[in-house]
């Protein structure tokens, strides 16, 4: 329509309307009418409007003026923003402006129950916010009324009056804000001071942070003061009192003001630190109490942050500089204080310390090293002892040659000399801690080298048992390794360096440990215990999960023909006494050996998908044979992995299809009878897991095979707790760490296609029989996302609150455990219920088991959230109940019998 | 009590707030009973609000484990409380907050005694005598006002 409009008829138009009409006089949908038609028009004809100067304006402001209803307000604060942005000429108006938009200021609007237009009061708070800050020409007439509102009882106005004046602090300079400076400064520092509520302090703060902000952005002219640094002077001067009183309420406040402003800008935080950094480091001296002096470094360490941001100083130009060496004792003074409270904060004032550019020198950075040093091997409380090997990761990367040659070599010489005298807890305790750190320190690339051939020395001399504790040492070590290989992951050359030092040796250890068991029974056997074998696989899979195609291929190839060959060219140190064949030698020697199929599992199930695998077939028969005959279920379970996880993998096609087929004929006969069916039931649910992740069509004819095996006499409870592991992220197989091919919503397909045949075999099922259904049924929703599990409730619902009568430990638990997050996300569907779940759990509040009490009792807790005259009723009957759990024998479940009962208390009752 | 209103005391000293208690593995097993101590009562009532300011009483050192006496066998307990200032006019309101929160949250064998720390406040008879009164408690509860104070008092903070 628009286009069509000669020009000069806009400008007619509008002049008309503007005489003609009494816009405040029509209905509202004429009104909306008028300002669409001015909206259009500012959009189309902007020049022509332009062309009538002020008039406009002053025309607008009459439409405008007395307008009540929110939808017309929206689009009328979208105009005269408009007209700001796309300056048309105010003329002589701008107060008029002003006084027509802010009159609504505060917004104190709350939208009608059931209200068909969905506007909310953020909507028009936002809209009227966008015209007042939209200009500085508005500073002089919002300003004192922004202070104002500040003073109001009400939060609402107090918190759009801090967040209106952040807003403002982006356009304005310092002209604008010159005069108000005092007042706007007493008010936030009331606000700050004076609060009850830690919104209005966050408000507060931020808008002294912008303030700051806008006053050092403003350019200074020649002649003119700066503002911000009086602006400072007076926040100081204020402030800084009350630093000196580190056990009174104020402190903490003032501190955050200081902090606030100072954060705003370089030039703000170095004037602030300047002043406090010092006048802290003084207190810190005089206040001989630990809690004190925590509070003290506590405030330093922020401003230090602080310092941090603002990125590097010019050398001579540094507030820190004058007064680094006091900043150093103290500090150093903290970490070695018998307080642990003080400690902890001391190392985090260690590592920002260490983490400024330009303030420490070597002889520093030493000094530093060495308290590191002392925390973690000397430093008794445990706390204290991460925190520091945290620091030192941290700050290994910038000073690797101080780590280096201090920490590591300390650390190494510790693990090589077990003093004799002390006893073997404490002699492991320390061992442990120098592993830990060696893994922590391990951040930079050429610490990387010096601390993996550490942590290789201390495998080779567990397997020869010249640690303390055999097997759990072991597992020490793996945990560090694991560590390391999860920080080298994202440096390609570390990377590779740690696959080519680590894997190799793991394997060659291992089998090693394999071939020497008959020989020499008590030797070696260490690294073949399940607990050994199973702390390895995270590190072998850590160590292949982020290789690049061609190096993983070249490495794939030297282990798969190391287990389906027997070459053992590529490992370490190779005179080996015999041949390894895992999957032939059906003797007594391969028994051993074949344990080693969970590294190679670890191995080949962590490759990248592009990674060709040679021999697959071969290998995958092998894996499908050992899995479903081998007696030792660890082995079994280990290869039933590694086949899932490479079926997982395979690409589509007839070859897989194949290989399915070959398997499920495997499994059928040993799931019907003989001595391996646990093995095949172990096989059939990793299978059914791997092709379940990826969206197989034959995971369905899988899933039925494991519902009909739910009445099984004696495989049922073992299914039903299958589904856990359907449902449950595997930490070593099957992960999408570890590239396999998992869907988004796997859980939810696999609850929509399961859970009606679960209940219906329920219903169906012998009476012995239905506690599997429940447990399977209880494990798939306790792993289902939130929002599905709610939508689907009320079908599931009566299930539910049957399987609380469940004798079963595991299913009432994790039943509770269901209900209780929908208690909190979907009272409305659980209110009907009430009468069922008030009894069901008051009755399991006298479990004999602590942890069914505890979580039935959070569950009465979480009752509370359902709307108060649903629960009136029960009340009495809930409070009676519940003083019976506060005398329980347990702390534990006292603890959660009287915050359930302090809920139940306060229902209903005035001042909840 | 937010907002307005005149403030006893603007600016109190306040004390760190002990962090939760970390589970012991004895207390997680099944078997062994745990007595109720001091310690457990401190739990209870030191996360009170008080009615002036955003702070617990253990941030204000109104009450201190140190202050608790419990015997689990006799089921007797017995607080003290230190009002921040001698002219405390919320003495009374604290007594009963704390005084509340334990008959709610004890077994009823327990005798709850909850009274001013001697010698900190002035109208320390007068305070104590009132939270003894069995009576006086229950007919301060009947009072709307007073029941919303004290429920405020024993809200978890959000």
């Amino acid at each position: 329509m628009c286009e069509v409009l000669a020009p000069g008829l806009a400008v007619s138009v509008l002049r008309a309307v503007f005489q003609e009409v009494h816009v405040q006089s029509l209905l509202q949908l004429d009104r909306h009418t008028v300002y669409s038609i001015i909206r259009n028009f500012m959009r189309t004809r902007e020049e022509e409007l332009k062309g009538l100067g002020a008039d406009f304006t002053f025309g607008f402001i009459q439409v405008m003026d007395g307008e009540k209803d929110p939808r017309n307000l929206l689009v009328a604060f979208q105009i005269v923003r408009d007209l700001i942005v796309q300056e048309y000429t105010l003329g002589p108006f701008v107060e008029e402006l002003f006084e027509v938009t802010s009159c609504y200021f505060p917004i104190d609007f709350t939208p009608p129950p059931n209200d068909p237009h969905g506007i909310q009061r953020e909507d028009l708070i936002v809209g009227l916010r966008s015209v007042l800050a939209s200009t500085p020409l508005f500073a002089e007439f919002l300003l004192p009324l922004l202070i104002e509102k500040m003073d109001s009882d009400l939060q609402s106005a107090k918190l759009d009056s801090l967040q209106t004046l952040r807003a403002c602090c982006a356009v304005y300079g310092q002209r604008e804000l010159k005069e108000f400076l005092p007042s706007l400064w007493s008010s936030l520092r009331r606000e700050v001071f004076q609060t009850a509520s830690e919104k209005v302090e966050a408000e507060g703060l931020s808008a002294l942070q912008a303030l700051s902000a806008c006053l050092s952005r403003s350019v200074l002219s020649s002649d003119g003061e700066d503002l911000l640094d009086s602006f400072l002077t007076s926040l100081l001067q204020d402030c800084r009192h009350h630093l000196c009183e580190p056990d009174m309420k104020l402190v903490w406040p003032s501190a955050k003001l200081l902090q606030a402003a100072a954060g705003a800008s370089r030039r703000a935080g170095h004037q602030i630190s300047a002043s406090v950094v010092p006048l802290l480091l003084e207190q810190y001296n005089q206040h001989p109490q630990s809690s004190q002096r925590r509070t003290i470094l506590e405030m330093l360490l922020g401003f230090l942050e602080l310092q941090q941001k603002h990125g590097p100083e010019e050398a001579d130009d540094n507030p820190l500089l004058g007064s680094k060496a006091t900043l150093c004792s103290v500090v150093f003074s903290a970490v070695t204080d018998p307080s642990v409270q003080l400690q902890l904060v001391g190392i985090r004032t260690l590592a920002v310390l260490g983490a400024l550019r330009g303030l420490l020198n070597p002889a520093d950075v030493e000094l530093l090293v060495d308290h590191l040093t002392r925390l973690i091997l000397h430093e008794e409380d445990s706390k204290s002892c991460e925190a520091a090997m945290e620091v030192a990761g941290a700050l290994a990367p910038l000073y690797p040659e101080a780590f280096s040659g201090r920490l590591v070599q300390v650390l190494s010489e510790e693990l090589q000399t077990a003093p004799q005298e002390e006893p073997l807890q404490s002699q492991h305790s320390r061992w442990r801690r120098c592993l830990q750190a060696l893994a922590a320190v391990s951040t930079h690339s050429g610490i990387v080298r010096d601390t993996v051939p550490v942590l290789l020395q201390c495998l080779r001399r567990a397997q020869k048992g010249n640690v303390p504790s055999g097997a759990h040492s072991v597992v020490s070590i793996c945990q560090s390794l694991q560590r390391v290989a999860v920080q080298c992951q994202q440096d390609p050359g570390s990377g590779w360096y740690f696959h080519q030092a680590v894997v190799p040796c793991l394997l060659g250890l291992a089998v090693q440990a394999g071939m020497q068991e008959n020989s020499s029974p008590a030797l070696g056997k260490v690294l073949l215990e399940e607990e050994a074998l199973t702390a390895m696989v995270p590190v072998i899979s850590a160590a292949c999960t982020h290789l690049s195609p061609e190096l993983a291929a070249q490495s794939a190839s030297h282990v798969v023909l190391l287990f389906l060959d027997g070459e053992l060219a590529f490992l370490p140190d190779n005179s080996f006494p015999r041949s390894f064949q895992p999957f032939q030698n059906r003797q007594c020697p391969a028994l051993a050996q074949r344990r080693l199929v969970s590294l190679l599992m670890a191995f080949v199930c962590s490759l990248p998908r592009n990674v060709p695998i040679p021999q697959l077939d071969r290998l995958l028969h092998e894996l499908l044979a050992l899995s479903c005959s081998c007696d030792c279920p660890f082995t079994a379970t280990a290869a039933a992995k590694c086949f899932a996880g490479l079926v997982n993998k395979h690409p589509p096609g007839s070859q897989l299809d194949e290989l399915l087929e070959a398997a499920v004929n495997r499994l059928e006969p040993d799931l019907a009878e003989g001595p391996h069916r646990h093995q095949a039931l172990a096989l059939l649910l990793w299978v059914t897991k791997a092709l379940l992740l990826r969206y197989h069509p034959l995971s369905a004819r899988l899933t039925d095979k494991l519902l009909a095996l739910l009445g099984d006499v004696a495989l049922g409870p073992a299914v039903g707790d299958g589904f856990s592991l359907l449902m449950a992220d595997s930490p070593d197989v099957l992960c999408k760490s570890c590239h396999a091919d998992v869907r988004l919503m796997f859980r939810q397909r696999f609850f929509t296609e399961s859970v009606p045949r679960l209940v219906k075999g329920f219903h169906a099922a012998a009476p012995d029989a239905k506690a599997n259904y429940l447990k399977g049924l209880s494990h798939v929703l306790s792993h289902l996302p939130k929002p599905v599990l709610v939508t689907e409730l009320p079908t599931l619902l009566s299930l539910l609150l049957e399987a609380l009568s469940c004798p079963d430990c595991v299913v009432q638990l994790s039943t509770l455990r269901c209900l209780q997050p929908l208690l909190h996300d979907a009272p409305d569907v659980m209110s009907l219920h009430v009468d069922t779940l008030v009894s069901k759990f008051l009755s399991l509040t006298e479990s004999p088991a602590m942890v069914i009490r505890i979580a039935a009792l959070q569950c009465l807790h979480a009752l509370t959230h359902l709307p108060p005259p649903v629960l009136l009723p029960y009340k009495p009957q809930v409070i009676r109940a519940l003083a019976k759990p506060l005398d329980d024998k347990k702390r534990l479940v006292r603890k959660e019998a009287v915050a359930a009962r302090g809920e139940w208390f306060l229902l209903g009752s005035p001042g909840r | 009590m937010k907002g307005g209103g005149k403030v006893d005391n603007v600016n109190p000293l306040i004390y760190r707030r002990s962090g939760e208690r970390p589970v012991t593995a004895r207390e997680e097993d099944d078997e062994l009973p745990d007595t109720i101590n001091d310690h457990e009562i401190f739990d209870l009532i030191r996360s009170i609000n008080d009615p002036e300011h955003p702070l617990t009483l253990e941030e204000l050192n109104v009450v201190e484990q140190v202050r608790v006496k419990v015997t689990d066998a006799e089921s007797t307990v017995a607080v003290e409380f230190t009002p921040t200032i001698p002219h405390c006019s919320m003495a009374t309101l604290i007594g009963l907050s704390i005084k509340v929160k334990l008959i709610r949250s004890l077994p009823e064998r327990f005798k709850v005694d909850v009274h001013i720390t001697p010698g900190t406040h002035a109208s320390e008879h007068t305070v104590n005598k009132q939270l003894a009164d069995k009576e006086r408690v229950a007919a301060a509860l009947e009072n709307t006002h007073l029941l919303e104070v004290v429920n405020q008092c024993l809200s978890a903070r959000s």
